[in-house]
């Protein structure tokens, strides 16, 4: 046990350090999600009537694809220099691997999400550093991390690569998208957060049941 | 330390390893050859535990490599020429991460004692990226070596040296093989087939085609030894 | 190979001889119901039969699937990826007629092909599910790895079904409920006198047939290309060994 989680945290460490020294999958997601405001401002003249009602989904949009970026390029990673196969080797379990490298994605998406968030209240004029609606971010994005993870590491090891991920992932995600952008849209309406039970029920089925079958499912994926 | 019985590996419709049976004792060194496309990279690889045979049945260190790979991994030490490590960390940081994944938990002492045996200690907190090719083979012996295997498997380690490099690599792993372990090295270069092992088995086919001690080898004796064998499994 | 062949041919045989009925029964002998307004909404309903067969279709070749990819997980039979990959792709292609004939339906009823409704949204992701699961056998290489990468993926899939379809339907729903309750609000919906419900069991259980008959075909020529493909393989080798000498 104690070296279930030994490894599981020195994998995790891994990517954050590894991260922290290129910064190479930080920016390119934050980037590409200001992009992404930005493309969105044009889109949807996103001046002030406007802007309440379309802003859940132009922030979950950014989320969804700026996710998808980070998770890619966090296996393609230890695909191109055959790293994967060292922690392979290792007498570790592979659900190790998988934490691991499902919270490294977490954090790296909640990195983004922590400068991307305080960018749009300037840039839109709207409050969305409520608790209510963090909470909503934050189950949110747990759901892209733990599936996400998962067809990641398959996406990276076919000829597709990174093409192939949104197609597998976002058909897989509706519901959180669904569950997340009505949520955030309700309470940055005025709703309260209790009154959301029933979205708040969806993403956490969601969360806790693909993390099982993610759990499960994964060795599959890595062995050979 | 190592038996191997029918070993059948198929990728797709395509037969890499036809049945290789073969038995290796504790502490012998034995030296893999072969053209490419042999099946020495995949037969290394399902030892390492890193593929699963299509058929048959590998022992490692009297565990059955299907049903305890676990167990298995922890005896193994596996270099190949691609480098296994984190480009992005220092040689230290993935020695200590490895050494994690091994379920060593104060390894500072080991992970110094192993960088100056690879001659590396004065480079430990530079990142990998900036290393030299041969460096980076010596930090992945390093790795391979953090849990003390009783058994190394290398796949064409000196691949891509310049000469002072694979004579460094060869100095180290003599003086690796010179304490009792069980080692299975495959390369191109005969010369060091002839110098290094106690045995040498020749694969050609998917198949083994020979397999002779090397204590009566010459280096030319070792070189008509492989054309014939080779030849010989085409058949 | 030449049991599955029979057993196929017997199969399409039932099959053919109750879609014939089922056409009859459905097009000719069920009454256009009572309750709809225009004669074109009336006709319209008996595309019902087939949309719903289809329907069966669709969501067997889920089932299949997802047991088929679990099954392989465990116990990693070649034939069990097979009829994985086949009942995906059975379920794929009549997920899309079940939208297909949907919009037909909808075009006179609702006055418009499509609209974003949670049945009709959840079967269109559904369709896209298994899309997207041929299009990840298609990019991997490695047959094994495209059994296992399948499976995977087509657990995955097949969970989020249920899953997505309670979050769609937290929203309110147009599309009729046939089978009583459900929303009465709902436009187009019509009565189930005992010859539509006759005949719309007996479409149902024609399907399953059609059903089994493609699934039967496809896995036949499934194996067949495999057959070939290891025989290609043998005479390859062969020949490369002949060249030697």
């Amino acid at each position: 046990m104690r070296r279930f989680f030994s490894a599981t945290w020195a994998i995790f460490w891994k990517d954050i350090r590894a991260e922290f020294r290129t910064k190479d999958i930080f920016t390119g997601m934050f980037i590409f999600s200001l992009l992404s405001l930005l493309v969105f401002n044009f889109a949807f003249d996103l001046r002030v009537s406007n802007v309440r009602q379309v802003l859940p989904g132009v922030i979950w949009v950014s989320i969804a694809f700026s996710s998808m970026l980070g998770l890619n390029r966090s296996f393609v990673l230890e695909m191109d220099r055959g790293s994967l196969e060292g922690i392979l080797l290792a007498p570790v379990d592979r659900s190790a691997l998988y934490f691991g490298k499902m919270l490294g994605n977490l954090v790296f998406m909640v990195a983004v999400e922590v400068v991307l968030l305080p960018v749009m209240v300037v840039l839109f004029n709207v409050n969305v550093l409520t608790p209510s609606v963090l909470v909503f971010v934050f189950l949110g994005t747990v759901g892209f991390a733990v599936v996400g993870t998962v067809f990641a590491a398959m996406a990276v090891n076919t000829r597709a690569r990174e093409v192939l991920l949104p197609v597998l992932l976002l058909p897989v995600m509706v519901p959180v998208l669904i569950a997340a952008v009505k949520g955030t849209a309700n309470v940055l309406d005025g709703g309260t957060l209790l009154e959301q039970g029933d979205w708040l029920r969806v993403l956490l089925a969601f969360d806790v049941i693909f993390l099982a079958v993610a759990f499960m499912m994964f060795d599959y994926v890595v062995e050979e | 330390m190592i038996q191997v019985q029918g070993l059948v590996k198929r990728f797709g419709y395509t037969v890499v390893l036809r049945g290789v049976s073969l038995h290796i004792p504790e502490g012998q060194t034995v030296v893999l050859l072969g053209p490419n496309g042999a099946g020495k990279t995949t037969f290394l690889r399902i030892l390492a535990t890193l593929l699963k045979p299509s058929a048959g049945r590998v022992r490692v260190g009297g565990f059955d490599l299907a049903k305890e790979s676990h167990r298995v991994r922890h005896l193994l030490g596996y270099v190949s020429h691609q480098p296994l490590l984190y480009p992005d960390l220092s040689a230290r940081e993935n020695l200590r991460f490895f050494a994690r994944l091994y379920g060593l938990f104060h390894p500072e002492n080991r992970i110094d004692e192993l960088l100056e045996r690879v001659g590396l200690l004065r480079r430990a907190d530079d990142l990998v990226r900036t290393f030299s090719r041969g460096m980076v083979q010596r930090l992945t012996i390093a790795r391979a070596l953090l849990h003390d295997p009783p058994i190394l498997l290398l796949d064409e380690p000196d691949t891509g040296l310049d000469p002072h490099a694979a004579a460094m690599l060869a100095a180290l792993l003599r003086d690796v093989a010179g304490s009792g372990r069980t080692i299975l090295l495959t390369t191109h270069n005969l010369a060091r087939g002839v110098d290094f092992a106690d045995r040498v088995i020749v694969l050609a086919g998917g198949k083994i085609v020979a397999d002779e001690s090397a204590s009566h080898l010459t280096s030319s004796s070792l070189s008509e030894l492989y054309t014939s064998a080779v030849a010989g499994g085409r058949a | 190979m030449s049991r599955l062949r029979s057993v196929f041919k017997g199969v399409a045989v039932v099959a053919a001889v109750l879609m014939v009925v089922n056409l009859y029964m459905g097009l000719i002998r069920a009454p256009d119901p009572s309750n709809l307004q225009t004669e074109v909404t009336r006709k319209a309903q008996h595309i019902f039969y087939y949309h719903m067969g289809m329907n069966v279709m669709a969501g067997l070749g889920m089932s299949v699937n997802f047991l088929a990819s679990l099954l392989y997980l465990v116990m990693r039979r070649r034939w069990l990826d097979v009829v994985a990959r086949s009942a995906a792709e059975i379920g794929a292609i009549f997920g899309i007629g079940v939208l297909a004939s949907g919009s037909l339906w909808a075009r006179p009823t609702w006055n418009t092909w499509w609209t974003w409704d949670p049945r009709l949204t959840t079967a269109a992701i559904t369709v896209l599910l298994y899309i997207a699961y041929l299009m990840l056998r298609n990019a991997v290489e490695d047959p094994n790895r495209r059994a296992r990468f399948a499976a995977v993926y087509g657990v995955f899939a097949f969970i989020s079904v249920p899953i997505t379809f309670l979050s769609i339907r937290l929203w309110r729903t147009i599309h009729p409920t046939v089978f009583g309750g459900g929303n009465a609000g709902a436009k187009g919906s019509f009565a189930l006198g005992p010859t539509i419900h006759q005949a719309f069991v007996f479409s149902m259980i024609t399907f399953v047939f059609v059903f089994l008959a493609f699934l039967l075909l496809r896995v036949r020529v499934a194996m067949l290309e495999d057959h070939v493909a290891t025989l290609r393989e043998q005479v390859l080798i062969r020949m490369s060994k002949g060249a030697e000498v």
